[in-house]
């Protein structure tokens, strides 16, 4: 009924705005309004009525549809992850939503909605420990690597760039908006400007309202939220790179943030961001220190590897992130340190990789330099550059890196295969 | 680009098809006679403008068949045990190293000039969108044949992510 009630408010509001406008509104429009209200709340109902679900001989089936009938069957060894997701209107009826996600396409994903909170809770352990097989009482057991500090949270908001540049904006053109003649029109487009940050902050700072991050048997157990909350597993496997993101404004109070490179799945239509998307957040600001902490654990000393500088001619080419950059390889990961204003250190399983690939730009020819490659799955910006390296180590890196890859590949047991 | 250079042979890179050459010079050649009948055309209305696109026609095309010639020297493969090698690019170099077991699909294209020239196209896929392996200008049987060993090479040795 939830969804039913989710699909309804952006109805009642569009219905509601004539309605209170002409103040007065003809009979029959009335019943044409209250007729759609309708037939929205019964199409809800009667698709929650007709779903039913149940797991035979370690395939979890679900049946749904009212007129076309649509069943799917999900291998519970092709599951990647199983969440739990509370929207604030859920949390007030008590209600949860379990979401098992499958590798590939959105299709291959299922959403058991909604379900008494208590009993969603019990189906998702349940379902664990049915894709896990193991003896239920072992997973249990977590241990607490990292959880969001409020007043932290609040401070770092405002000093993320989408936040505060579009604010700077909006005062200057409060402050100097009337030498451009622009009327009304700069106050009207500084109140919009400000309204849709506003927004932004309130989603980041509910999403990340009460972030904990704790290992447990099954890989990453991810929660969080102030109005909706979520709850998510993560399978360490699935982690293709970790990220440690520090912003321009973040680095005087050393705050970094960590995400992980999640492969598979796009869930780009997902109600709440938090829990869509490949990439994950795994701590959203803590100080830096701390962050690599949380890394270490992921990755071992390889979160401590501080990479090694390109060759200073270098600084010819990359003038303004000549600073930052660094690689290096340990224990099996490639870490890479790049960014103009924002330090982005990337840390990458070599078992992950997918292919190797040396760029030489006639800039770098000249100077001797090149940029090594290490492509991970998903989009463009997935993987790692070792950038700007003098020739002859990206030549050795080129010469190493695939055989180093395979070793890796084959010490490190890959996970379910994606759905076909 | 010789950056494997220790313990391999220089010439063991493979290339495509000479007729690729073919094709690009045809391109570039319809190119410059497109820009000189345009010339011509414009002679008619503006003297001076017309002149000027039919002297600058035959040094544009100069320029497109010696960038094409080093552009078409610069491709080449070379299958190796594990993984298979490709190289590109004439103003930035690119060699893209793909292990066997990442590969996703095998895709084989031929546009209709390529297959006027019976020249097919062998791309390579792997989870990652970034990965770069296009090796363009093969013949038709090469082509077959190669991708025919690369998934017998990619079932051999297929992982997951």
């Amino acid at each position: 009924m939830v969804q039913a009630g989710r699909r309804l408010l952006p109805l009642v509001v569009v219905l509601a705005v004539p309605f209170l406008s002409q103040g007065s509104s003809t009979k029959s429009q009335t019943l044409v309004d209250a007729g759609l209200v309708g037939l929205a709340v019964v199409a809800g109902a009667a698709e929650w009525l007709v779903t039913r679900w149940r797991i035979e001989a370690g395939v979890l089936r679900i049946d749904t549809g009212l007129l076309r009938r649509r069943t799917t069957k999900l291998p519970l060894s092709r599951v990647q992850s199983i969440d739990l997701v509370r929207p604030g209107t859920a949390r007030v009826l008590g209600l949860a939503e379990v979401r098992v996600r499958s590798g590939g396409s959105r299709e291959g994903d299922v959403r058991l909605a909604y379900l008494a909170a208590e009993r969603a809770e019990h189906l998702r352990d349940g379902l664990l420990d049915l894709v896990r097989g193991s003896h239920p009482a072992s997973a249990r057991a977590e241990s607490l690597l990292a959880r969001a500090s409020t007043p932290r949270l609040l401070a770092s908001t405002p000093l993320r760039a989408a936040i505060l540049w579009p604010i700077l904006g909006a005062v200057a053109l409060l402050v100097w908006g009337r030498h451009l003649s622009l009327g009304g029109g700069g106050v009207a487009l500084a109140t919009v400007i400000l309204l849709a940050v506003g927004t932004g902050a309130a989603r980041i700072l509910s999403s990340q309202y009460g972030f904990e991050v704790a290992r447990t048997q099954d890989g990453l157990l991810i929660r969080g939220g102030a109005v909706g909350t979520f709850t998510e597993t993560l399978a360490l496997h699935r982690i293709q790179a970790l990220r440690v993101v520090e912003p321009l404004l973040w680095r005087p109070f050393g705050w970094a943030k960590l995400v992980a490179d999640v492969a598979g799945g796009q869930h780009r239509r997902d109600e709440d961001r938090a829990a869509s998307g490949r990439i994950r957040t795994l701590v959203p600001v803590a100080p830096r220190a701390e962050v690599l902490r949380v890394a270490e654990s992921l990755v071992g000393p390889a979160a401590r590897e501080g990479g090694t500088a390109p060759p200073a001619r270098a600084r010819l080419k990359a003038p303004i992130s000549y600073p930052l950059l660094r690689a290096g390889l340990r224990d099996g990961y490639a870490v890479s340190v790049v960014g103009r204003v924002r330090r982005l250190t990337t840390i990458i399983p070599l078992a992950k990789v997918q292919s190797v690939r040396w760029v030489q730009g006639p800039v770098q020819r000249r100077l001797d330099l090149a940029t090594v490659h290490l492509d991970a799955a998903g989009s463009h910006t997935t993987g790692a550059a070792l950038r700007d390296r003098s020739a002859e180590e990206a030549r050795e890196l080129l010469q190493r890196l695939p055989g180093l890859c395979a070793t890796a590949r084959r010490a490190t047991p890959s996970g379910p295969a994606p759905v076909p | 680009m010789e950056i494997l250079a220790p313990g391999e042979p220089a010439d063991s890179w493979r290339r495509p098809d000479p007729r690729l050459l073919t094709l690009r010079r045809g391109e570039v050649v319809a190119g410059g006679v497109a820009l000189l009948l345009i010339g011509a055309g414009l002679s008619f209305t503006d003297l001076a403008l017309g002149v000027a696109l039919a002297v600058a026609a035959p040094l544009v095309a100069g320029l497109g068949l010696g960038y094409v010639g080093r552009r078409f020297r610069s491709w080449g493969y070379r299958e190796r045990s594990e993984d298979l090698l490709v190289r590109r690019g004439v103003m930035f170099e690119r060699l893209s190293v793909v292990p066997y077991g990442r590969m996703q699909t095998v895709e084989v294209t031929a546009g209709p000039l390529e297959r006027s020239l019976g020249l097919a196209t062998v791309q390579l896929h792997t989870a990652s969108a970034a990965t770069d392996a296009r090796i363009p200008g093969l013949d038709r049987s090469t082509a077959a044949d190669l991708r025919d060993r690369l998934v017998g090479r990619g079932e051999a040795t297929a992982e997951g992510l």
